[in-house]
């Protein structure tokens, strides 16, 4: 298992979703990423894109103004 | 056995996308979705700035609608691409500044790679005949098929049964019988087909989902080409269109002043790039000053912005204005009244 991370902020949803989906293509199963947001937004979308594609919600946090998420990569 | 056939539907988070996918998942057809970000969408998120909008929800449709499918859904970041389309639009602009018709072409084109480049089948789309008055009419059907390159792979299903067969229904992959035949402006067919399938808290954006074909934003757009004398744009400049009153007083600035506290933290990121100003005697917004106004600009722009403040009724207000220099000039000024800000100022 690696642990990757994805700064996304500053940008507005959809494209935190979109960086999202793109750094996932380029990991394996099993892999974790951490994406930091800075709109709220992701904490209803990310959390959507990964139930359609089954990835895995591991923990979701605010800190201040950032928005935390951490993922586990699904098949 | 014999192979799962394929589809991708192009999804806008609306209604119609949602039944024409749905229409043809029924008939065991494999769909995934695909949603493009042209930068101009409107979505929950970008509502979201301004603070008067957080009671809704603020859901992304095209997620939401893929998630009631049950489908995978790709979201395509086209800003970069989608500025040749809008800049230049073969087939001219709609009633606002939405090439509405290139639009089309250039996403069933996008569609069409990304089905070769994955291995499926056909494209569906949730276009109905006569629904909008640019792409969608009787004449455009087909030139939405040739000019994109998708032709016969190309399936309408809510109005395929007004359309020639295309190669999924020739080939048996759907039953020609069980897609539709809506056409025109009505709604009443979407909304039954909607009852049928038990969908129900669906997206109906009153302005369509596109800032587009928004009067008021496509003026700011004209406004911003015309006035930098280049239509080149950034995602910047996509978003800041979208935020606050627009008041270009002569054609070497405009200022921008935030409506509310949640478009003020958004504008908060870009005081670095504009010089920008705020109240410091009274209570009032942040306004962002874009171009390059003289000295004389600053002032007046400082006694708009005062206008906006609770300082507003008074006869002196002190403002704050920080340079891109890192300067700060603390300057007074009687706000303008109400009528010495011309109906033509604003954008
Ligand atoms: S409204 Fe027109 S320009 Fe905007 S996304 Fe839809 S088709 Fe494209």
């Amino acid at each position: 298992m690696n642990l990757h991370k994805l700064d996304a902020r500053r940008l507005l949803c959809p494209l935190p979703v979109i960086r999202t989906q793109d750094k996932v293509k380029q990991l394996q199963t099993g892999d974790e990423l951490e994406v930091t947001s800075t709109d709220p937004g992701v904490m209803q979308d990310i959390p959507t894109w990964c139930r359609i594609n089954g990835h895995q919600i591991l923990e979701t946090q605010q800190q201040n103004n950032d928005y935390i998420i951490r993922l586990k990569v699904g098949e | 056995m014999s192979k799962q056939i394929k589809a991708v539907a192009l999804i806008s988070g609306g209604l119609d996308s949602m039944l024409a996918a749905q229409t043809v998942m029924q008939q065991g057809v494999h769909v995934e979705g695909i949603n493009f970000f042209t930068g101009f969408c409107v979505e929950g998120h970008t509502h979201a700035i301004r603070k008067k909008d957080k009671a809704k929800p603020k859901r992304n449709n095209s997620l939401w609608v893929a998630e009631q499918l049950g489908m995978k859904l790709h979201i395509v970041d086209i800003i970069e691409e989608y500025k040749d389309v809008l800049i230049n639009p073969k087939h001219g602009y709609g009633a606002n500044m939405n090439p509405c018709l290139d639009c089309k072409i250039f996403m069933v084109n996008k569609a069409k790679q990304w089905i070769q480049e994955n291995d499926f089948d056909f494209i569906i789309t949730g276009e109905v005949m006569g629904q909008r008055p640019m792409s969608q009419r009787k004449e455009t059907m087909p030139i939405v098929a040739r000019e994109s390159g998708a032709d016969d792979l190309l399936l309408r299903p809510l109005c395929a049964k007004n359309l020639p067969i295309t190669k999924p229904e020739r080939e048996g992959w759907v039953n020609r019988e069980l897609l539709h035949d809506f056409s025109g402006r009505s709604r009443k067919p979407q909304m039954a087909l909607a009852d049928e399938f038990g969908f129900e808290d669906y997206a109906q954006p009153a302005g369509g989902c596109c800032f587009l074909t928004d009067e008021s934003y496509s003026k700011k757009l004209v406004d911003l080409w015309e006035t930098r004398g280049d239509k080149d744009y950034d995602l910047d400049d996509v978003m800041l269109l979208k935020v606050g009153r627009h008041i270009r007083p002569n054609p070497r600035f405009k200022i921008m002043v935030a409506r509310e506290e949640g478009e003020a933290r958004f504008m908060t990121g870009y005081k670095k790039t504009f010089i920008n100003m705020n109240c410091s005697t009274h209570r009032g917004p942040l306004a962002l000053l874009v171009g390059e106004p003289n000295e004389d600009d600053i002032k007046l722009a400082a006694q708009i912005l005062a206008r906006y403040g609770q300082g507003r009724e008074t006869e002196d207000v002190g403002v704050e204005v920080r340079l891109l220099n890192g300067e700060i000039l603390q300057i007074n000024v009687k706000p303008l009244l109400a009528t010495e800000i011309p109906q033509a100022w604003f954008i």
